[in-house]
């Protein structure tokens, strides 16, 4: 049975930025991919899929658009369609990768920028907490006014900025204080 | 009687297994975070548990997407090191505690937890990692283990309250078991990371040692933080640590902080570890059982109200004066 990708609900948590919550809608949308994923366990399976990668995922009902991301490895869009980090590491293992060539593809950065931002302390939180600059209150740490000097116009993108000290970009827009 | 003489936290980062299995925790990245771990491990040595409770999350090795149990309790007699795809790690196989195992189970699902048993179970590096680092790498793990495997991968994973719940309950059990046995509790994961997404590499360590200050010292307001806020500070697979809350609702209200580390990275995470025991009584008090639990109604523990303790501090003052 072909299965709808219908439109995805609205969550709180889609705010944070660069990242894909692994949610039961996703779960339910990506358990293809994240069956195909597991199978690489088996050195049997990697090299079926190696063989024939098309031929392959055909064992696992995917949606066209998840089997592309998977044959062109775009694991942003694998994630986003339901894939899970803990199995797609598994393809990225399957390929020969390290970790950090995935954190790299999916940070849009390259393994040493990533790995002398990790060394650096990482990436900050600081600019990194919303997408829509929303107010932000955490218990812990007051972080309710640094999202006030968060950039506005990150609305719709993806993109987390990388973790370099949050440049204080002064900001006009009111849509900042949430 | 079996009681929890003491509550360890510490990141489970599976890099640190790999640096340990491929003899590079000499390398100066890696010394930087073993270091870390050497008191511990002395500690660990003198302390010497009969049984150590583990919880800890499966990273899709003993479960995939078909099952994702909540709370997961290893009742098995052994649990062998899973293959992560590189082939299982060369460490021991985990001995089990199947008598307490099913004790805990049985009791905390009375108390309303429902928990999953797991009678064959494989365990990978979020449980064998911070075993390393606590018990070195020697040919058999020094006693027995109670892995309980936590969903943190498919959200919602189970609250922070609900997390320091279960560690209370858990004490209840194992204070409920008449061998004496002495058991400490493992809370695994963390800190801060994230390793999925174009936000990868996120790291907050101011976040972290709030955690880590609550965590000793007020961990009631440690199980008031949301999955939301977590995510947004601590980062995606930051959540983890809602694990460490279970290993805290199973001690002391109060206790002293042993033991604590913090470094970053290793590899994607903020690691972050601490050792917590009992309140060290003065000699005069050591009769005075264990302060009680919220399970707990009887009155003679309950501490007396402000009123009350305004009226000893008059008595008191009042001797003084004479």
């Amino acid at each position: 049975m072909a299965r709808k990708d219908t439109a995805r609900k609205e969550q709180e948590y889609d705010d944070i930025p660069g990242t894909f919550v692994f949610d039961a809608e996703r779960s339910r949308k990506g358990f293809g991919i994240n069956m195909f994923c597991m199978s690489l366990m088996k050195d049997e399976n990697r090299k079926a899929f190696k063989a024939n990668e098309p031929e392959y995922l055909k064992r696992f009902n995917l949606t066209p658009q998840q089997e592309e991301a998977i044959l062109k490895r775009d694991y942003n869009r694998m994630l986003e369609l339901g894939g899970n980090i803990y199995f797609t590491a598994k393809l990225g293992a399957t390929d020969g990768h390290s970790f950090r060539h995935l954190a790299a593809v999916m940070t849009s950065s390259t393994q040493d920028d990533y790995a002398a931002m990790m060394l650096a302390g990482g990436r900050s939180a600081d600019g990194n907490r919303s997408k829509t600059g929303r107010k932000t209150p955490s218990m812990l740490v007051g972080s309710a006014k640094k999202a006030s000097s968060q950039k506005s116009g990150a609305a719709k993108s993806s993109k987390a900025k990388p973790g370099k000290p949050k440049s204080k970009t002064p900001s006009k827009s009111r849509s900042n204080r949430g | 009687m079996a009681r929890i003489i003491a509550g360890v936290a510490s990141s489970h980062v599976p890099a640190i297994g790999a640096a340990i299995d491929n003899k590079q925790t000499e390398e100066p990245y890696w010394k930087r975070v073993f270091s870390g771990f050497e008191k511990s491990k002395a500690w660990m040595e003198k302390t010497k548990p009969d049984v150590a409770i583990v919880v800890y999350n499966d990273h899709a090795s003993a479960f995939s997407v078909e099952i994702v149990p909540t709370f997961a309790l290893g009742c098995a007699s052994e649990f062998p090191p899973a293959d992560e795809g590189w082939g299982p790690r060369p460490v021991p196989v985990v001995q089990g505690h199947p008598e307490l195992a099913s004790h805990i189970a049985q009791s905390v699902i009375l108390d309303e937890f429902d928990l999953t048993i797991c009678n064959k179970m494989e365990v990978d590096h979020g449980l064998t990692v911070p075993m390393n680092l606590l018990f070195g790498s020697p040919q058999e793990w020094p006693c027995p283990v109670i892995p309980l495997a936590v969903n943190v991968v498919l959200y919602p994973p189970p609250t922070a309250h609900r997390c320091y719940m279960l560690g209370k309950a858990i004490r209840k059990a194992v204070e409920s078991y008449p061998e004496d046995l002495r058991v400490v509790i493992f809370g695994t994961g963390g800190m801060s990371h994230q390793i999925s997404g174009p936000r990868a590499g996120l790291i907050n360590s101011k976040f972290d040692k709030a955690f880590l200050d609550n965590l000793s010292k007020n961990p009631k307001k440690l199980t008031k933080i949301s999955h939301l806020e977590l995510m947004r500070e601590a980062g995606a697979e930051g959540i983890e640590m809602v694990m460490w809350l279970v290993m805290r609702g199973a001690l002391d209200d109060k206790v002293d902080e042993t033991y604590r580390f913090y470094t970053v990275p290793a590899s994607n995470t903020a690691v972050g570890h601490i050792i917590l025991e009992p309140k060290k009584r003065s000699a005069g008090k050591a009769k005075r059982p264990t302060p009680k639990r919220v399970t707990n109604k009887r009155p003679t523990n309950k501490r007396p109200t402000k009123m009350k303790r305004a009226a000893a501090r008059t008595k008191t003052a009042v001797r003084r004066s004479r």
